[in-house]
């Protein structure tokens, strides 16, 4: 460890650059932690890039080509810890909607020689291909929560990252339900907290972009219990369910399929 | 040198983009035979996924296009839908959306003035090791940018996707007592934006002009949440004609399509663009700092785009300061937008540059087709033109100072590669 500081680094697979983004976003806190850790792979941030090993790696965005599916191998084998930052990287993103289509039929539609491009029919998240020390969650990730990771990782400690849902956040911050007092459909029951139920207190349903919660002891919510709240049509229904997180809400979307009114 | 000699750069990995990409030039002699801006972020096929949603869903879904410009995405997909639906949204509900477009342009550009661009011109490979003999520098940047992404968060729930954007308008709309904060957080932020000009204007710039044509919109006012497109030329169009004026080709090695105006070809767009075609719309302030800054007229050296970028810093935080004292709250946070079958065409100034959405729905509101031309699509065939005649004009330089300076060229344009595609690499052969 040069200087004695743990080495950080930040990857990039395929996203929007919004969850790192989140820790240039940290105005306040950024120049002290390049002081206490040392920034040794950001390519977002600095040209500069030291070898590894590295201690903690951040890594954002989902393996959808063939040379990424190389590249994280490698990411892991030369990182000590591995936390995957957003839901790209731990759901494989709203780039895995292809996984319930043709790809080549979307390439077509993107682009008029679609051979040229190399992508795999599948968006994945990084734990399908190599072991995570620690997924955070959220489309993009919340700011207090990368920091609290971060810190934690320094200090040799697991995160404190409540897996409640949005609906305790909504309470604490004192937000009336707007799915009771106004009938608005909410995923906020079956979805991960960490973005301080921001949807709700601003007069709109919550649209899962933080994921599915694992509500206690790892067991899911009672989805099957809220869906006739939700007051949305299956289609509605399935559309919500399916998009930044739309393989970490599978099994929500598979009890969708069997409410569906037979056709 | 009177030798023979072929060169190849490869620059592998752009650092201190957006997203990923890469740089191939090939010499011969004193000929550059080939320039190649690679793009290879991953496609992510958002305009194939988009079709079969509903006509309410673009501004949250193709906000996930680009994390730097979220609200440039949103806008596009709100004025298209709304277009397409025969809906307008004017009045103080289109000066909030052009005040949260504030808050992602002082972002975004303070983000790249001083953590991805300014690094370049002080000899630092970035802004955290810049920090070490300029901290108050970068703090001042940092302070900046923190002042646009709290505007994002007041009016957008957050600074990153924001949540509270929808077709039509918004979900809530602030009171005057919950944007006053705004504007001493502005107030404050107006110095540092000018500190930020003169401070840009000390840089030693290298003497070289482009030859593109500008495509930018205008309006009666500096353009940022709509317009109407128009060349340096001269030529304007409706946004619905933009597709017969601007036509996109694939080339093979890139995942980003390139664009080019019909009749005429390489175009830029973005801040020099805007800068050119709307001069004489920038507040007095913003003159006053474009004076300050040494621009003229126009400015053609992208090299001096960080100048046009931190004018246009001080005019978003201006332009944000007028429109808060002006505010006066809608009587409803949005206008419905009932579905109709149609087409319709959006159009807004992302940092970047223009920034185009299509859509077509069904009767039921069902997205049947989408199209999306983002900036730095627009802009490739110029930077590869830049780049060749950089190039040309810098064989004396060693091959790392000649990638380097390639590197810096690019960073010139700010290029989002997220939306298209983050990287450069170099590699130089001779024989
Ligand atoms: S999870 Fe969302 S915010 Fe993060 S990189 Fe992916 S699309 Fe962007
Ligand atoms: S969609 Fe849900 S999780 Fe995402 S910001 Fe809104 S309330 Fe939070």
């Amino acid at each position: 460890m040069a200087e004695g500081r743990p080495r950080l680094a930040v990857w990039k697979f395929a996203s929007c650059d919004g969850c790192q983004l989140t820790l240039l976003d940290c105005e306040d806190e950024l120049l002290e932690l390049a002081g206490q850790v040392e920034i040794a792979h950001f390519l977002e941030a600095s040209d500069a890039v030291a070898d590894g090993p590295y201690d903690v790696s951040l890594v954002e965005g989902s393996v959808s080509t063939p040379a990424d599916r190389e590249r994280i191998r490698h990411v892991r084998e030369i990182s000590r810890t591995l936390v995957t930052i957003g839901a790209c990287a731990t759901a494989g993103g709203v780039q895995a909607l292809r996984n319930f289509a043709d790809v080549r039929e979307f390439a077509s539609v993107v682009y008029a020689r679609p051979e040229y491009v190399a992508t795999l029919a599948r968006s994945t998240p990084i734990a399908a291909h190599v072991p995570v020390d620690f997924e955070l969650q959220g489309c993009p990730i919340d700011r207090r929560q990368l920091l609290e990771v971060l810190t934690a990782f320094l200090l040799g400690r697991r995160p404190d990252i409540p897996d409640h849902s949005v609906c305790f956040e909504c309470k604490r911050r004192g937000t009336v339900c707007v799915m009771v007092a106004k009938g608005t459909p909410c995923l906020g029951p079956i979805t991960h907290a960490g973005c301080g139920a921001i949807c709700p207190a601003y007069g709109r349903g919550c649209y899962g972009c933080f994921g599915p919660s694992p509500a206690w002891s790892g067991a899911r919510p009672n989805t099957r219990a809220l869906l006739p709240w939700l007051d949305m049509t299956p289609d509605e229904t399935r559309r919500v369910l399916s998009t930044f997180n739309v393989t970490a809400f599978r099994e929500e979307r598979e009890e969708e399929q069997d409410h569906d009114p037979p056709a | 040198m009177t030798h023979r000699h072929d060169r190849t750069l490869n620059v592998g990995a752009l650092a201190r983009v957006e997203g990923e990409g890469a740089m191939y030039v090939r010499v011969r002699g004193t000929r550059v035979e080939e320039v190649r801006l690679d793009i290879y972020e991953p496609p992510r096929f958002f305009e194939a996924f988009l079709r079969g949603r509903a006509h309410t869903e673009p501004p949250d879904i193709t906000a996930r296009i680009c994390g730097i410009c979220p609200v440039a995405y949103q806008t596009s997909a709100c004025r298209a839908i709304e277009a397409a639906c025969g809906v307008t949204v004017d009045g103080p509900l289109n000066d909030l959306r052009r005040l949260l477009y504030c808050g992602e342009w002082i972002e975004s550009h303070a983000l790249h003035i001083y953590l991805l661009h300014a690094p370049d011109f002080l000899g630092y490979p970035g802004a955290v090791e810049m920090a070490r003999d300029h901290r108050d520098v970068v703090q001042r940047g940092l302070r900046l940018k923190k002042a646009g992404n709290t505007v994002m968060e007041m009016l957008g729930g957050r600074a990153i996707h924001p949540v509270n954007v929808r077709v039509g308008g918004f979900y809530r709309v602030p009171s005057r007592a919950e944007l006053e904060p705004l504007a001493g957080i502005l107030r404050a932020a107006l110095d540092d934006a000018l500190a930020t000009v003169r401070w840009a204007a000390g840089f030693d710039f290298p003497d070289f002009t482009h030859p593109h044509d500008h495509l930018a919109l205008t309006g009666d006012r500096y353009p940022i949440e709509g317009g109407t497109p128009r060349t340096g030329s001269g030529r304007s169009f409706a946004p619905d004609a933009f597709e017969r004026h601007v036509t996109e080709h694939q080339v093979p090695y890139s995942t980003a399509l390139h664009a080019r105006l019909d009749g005429g070809g390489r175009y830029l767009t973005g801040p020099l663009a805007r800068y050119a075609l709307n001069r004489d719309r920038l507040s007095p302030l913003a003159l006053e700092a474009a004076a300050l800054a040494g621009l003229g007229a126009e400015c053609r050296n992208p090299f001096q785009s960080i100048l046009v970028r931190a004018v246009e810093v001080v005019y978003a935080i201006d332009e944000a300061l007028r429109l808060i004292g002006a505010y006066e709250p809608p009587d409803r946070p949005s206008v419905p937008v009932p579905p109709r079958e149609g087409t319709g065409h959006g159009v807004s100034e992302a940092p970047r540059g223009l920034l185009y959405h299509r859509y077509a729905l069904d009767a039921a509101g069902l997205i049947t087709a989408a199209r999306i031309v983002p900036p730095t699509s627009q802009n490739q065939a110029a930077i590869e033109e830049d780049l060749r005649r950089f190039v040309a004009g810098s064989l004396h330089l060693d091959d790392e100072r000649l990638a380097r300076r390639c590197e810096q060229a690019i960073r010139n344009y700010d290029p989002c590669i997220s939306c298209s595609t983050h990287f450069l690499d170099l590699t130089v052969e001779r024989s």
